[in-house]
């Protein structure tokens, strides 16, 4: 990994250095060559980890008190929240802890798109990301169920319904998905077990999401290749360490905001009711952070369709780093790009609103134009824009635009060597 | 071009490939206990019929059961509705059915009380034919179940029931 042989300076340590390389690891991470202009876009990553190690603590905890039974677990719940030490405490961070790692992730892959960071050489860490956000969705489903309310039932029932949705084994597939004819404690309990397992999953492929990172190093603001260690970088330990906790500590305000002022607001109402087989409620909206995927779901007419609309809409995301044509990484370089960057946000922020509408009338005009869109950013916009946009001049080094004197990094000194390269 | 291309399979080739296939027998059953453990269990299939009174079920009123862990919706059709779902043209149908297939005795409809699109339990009494409405994702079922809009792509499925005496339905 490390370019350098280290030697530890004491002799245990050097003695069970040569058994166990773990602190040539921790030096590697320490000495790490950081790009010394990574902006606070870039300490989410280290937001993200706080966020999985606090669910999995707190995850841990409840599993101690709750009850995962069909007659048993919404009572356990409230016996959570009203008996157990603390259980309020830890339930309300479990569950809004859920959102905040979301938002944390969704700021996290938007910085991605914004700066490029899936492109060549750096494929595979996206791939992962994509994997791992896609374990996030199941987890967080999953989780989502075990309150046993009337959402947790019937969003159970409206997503293991998708299966339904594949030809000739649809329907087998959802029984065993259930364990019986609709969903009820088998499906409860196994959706317990995977749960438990699927953040150790997720914490597994964020070490591989690293060791990836660790290979090119990290991406930066302005997106060009650096070389490492130089004048470009300073060391992981004590800059960046310091500027991610001074990020996390900004992220901790707002998320302690949601868990003591408003615990229920991400949440809904009709969750704490227990659920009924017999009534579906009047409008069933998934959480928050899904509800950009299931406008698309709703925006197609034909279930089986609908359902290969909504896979698909994050399918691309994972061949994304082939879908995008254009050599250059960051959007600050590409004028024409920077415009379609937004009107992605913009698109995706607006079939989050129609996703939690009714789909009817105008919403579900919208909602089609908005899938359109979106399916239109990655599969046409995205391949031609790389070929056809001219790019501004790249600098040559991050260092170079405040030593050439310009203002603007955009506007530095036009290095033709550079563009050849590319 | 060289020899080992041609080469004739000899005993070892066999007795590898032999041992592959066993292996791959092996593993397979080794892994089918683990993979059917999810299918519904013993207890669950032994609730698989039930028995329901349904003398007291005046004309135009719908009852709700519980049959397999699912709701089933037995409505007694006044004539009006029977009327209406028996003149419908297959044609204008996306899942054609007869009426007469549906309803082996017009006056009452069994059928699950499951929305064929994603699950949810369509309100009675609703939607553009007042008949079945599914709140979920807006599909319009008529008189007779059957799915005449919305996303949902099959009639509500009708449960294998039958008449034990005038006064009770055993489903399943």
């Amino acid at each position: 990994m490390s370019d350098h042989e280290y030697t530890p300076k004491s002799k245990v340590g050097k003695w069970f250095n040569d058994r166990l390389p773990l602190l040539t690891l921790a030096n590697h991470l320490t000495d790490y060559p950081t790009p010394k202009n990574l902006n606070y876009w870039w300490t989410f990553g280290g937001i993200l980890t706080f966020c999985l190690i606090t669910q999995i603590i707190t995850g841990i905890i409840l599993g101690m008190h709750y009850v995962a039974h069909a007659d048993l677990a919404f009572q356990s719940v409230e016996h959570i929240m009203r008996d157990v030490n603390y259980g309020w405490l830890i339930r309300y961070v479990h569950a809004n802890g859920a959102s905040m790692f979301f938002l944390a992730v969704y700021i996290h892959i938007f910085r991605s798109l914004y700066y490029g960071s899936y492109k060549s050489p750096r494929e595979v860490i996206w791939i992962i990301g994509m994997l791992i956000y896609f374990l996030m969705m199941a987890t967080a489903f999953m989780g989502y169920v075990l309150p046993w309310g009337q959402m947790s039932f019937w969003g159970a029932t409206v997503i293991t319904n998708l299966f339904s949705a594949i030809p000739l084994v649809g329907d087998s597939i959802t029984t065993w998905l259930w364990g019986g004819y609709s969903v009820d404690n088998p499906t409860l309990t196994r959706f317990f077990s995977l749960h438990y397992l699927f953040p150790f999953l997720i914490l597994g492929l964020v070490i591989l999401h690293i060791w990836a990172l660790h290979v090119p190093g990290n991406n930066n603001p302005i997106g060009i290749d650096i070389k490492k260690p130089s004048k470009d970088t300073v060391p992981f330990h004590p800059y960046i360490v310091i500027k991610d906790l001074f990020a996390l500590l900004i992220f901790l305000i707002i998320f302690a905001f949601f868990v003591f002022f408003s615990p229920n607001i991400l949440g809904h109402a009709d969750n704490y009711i227990e659920a009924n087989p017999l009534v579906t409620p009047a409008h069933i909206v998934p959480e928050w952070y899904l509800l950009p995927f299931y406008a698309i779901l709703r925006s197609v007419p034909d279930k089986l369709l609908g359902v290969i609309a909504m896979f698909a809409a994050i399918f691309v995301l994972v061949i994304l780093p082939w879908l995008d044509t254009s050599k250059v990484r960051s959007t600050v370089f590409r004028p024409i790009y920077k415009q379609f960057y937004w009107f992605l946000v913009a698109d995706v922020l607006i079939l989050g609103y129609v996703g939690a509408m009714p789909a009817e009338g105008l919403y579900l005009l919208i909602a089609r134009v908005a899938t359109a869109y979106y399916f239109a950013h990655f599969l046409i916009i995205l391949p031609f824009l790389g070929m056809k946009e001219k790019t501004t001049p790249l600098p040559l080094s991050i260092t170079e635009p405040v030593l050439g004197g310009s203002a603007d990094m955009a506007m530095a000194k036009n290095n033709s060597d550079y563009k050849e390269k590319l | 071009m060289s020899d080992s291309d041609k080469k004739k399979p000899n005993r070892r080739d066999f007795i590898l490939t032999a041992t592959t296939a066993a292996g791959a027998v092996g593993v397979g059953a080794a892994v089918w206990p683990l993979v059917d453990q999810m299918n519904p269990d013993a207890s669950v299939k032994a609730l698989a019929s039930t028995e329901v009174d349904v003398s007291s079920v005046q004309p135009g009123q719908s009852i709700t059961v519980i049959w397999r862990g699912k709701p089933v919706f037995i409505k007694r059709r006044t004539q009006d509705e029977i009327d209406s779902a028996r003149a419908v043209d297959l044609s204008e149908l996306k899942h054609p059915e007869k009426d007469e297939d549906r309803a082996k005795d017009p006056e009452w409809l069994v059928m699950l009380g499951v929305c064929t699109h994603l699950g949810c339990v369509p309100l009675t009494d609703k939607g553009d034919y007042n008949a079945w409405f599914c709140p979920c994702h807006g599909s319009h079922y008529d008189t007779s179940g059957r799915i005449r809009k919305g996303p949902a792509p099959t009639n509500m499925e009708v449960p294998k029931y039958e008449f034990v005496n005038s006064n009770t339905i055993k489903i399943g």
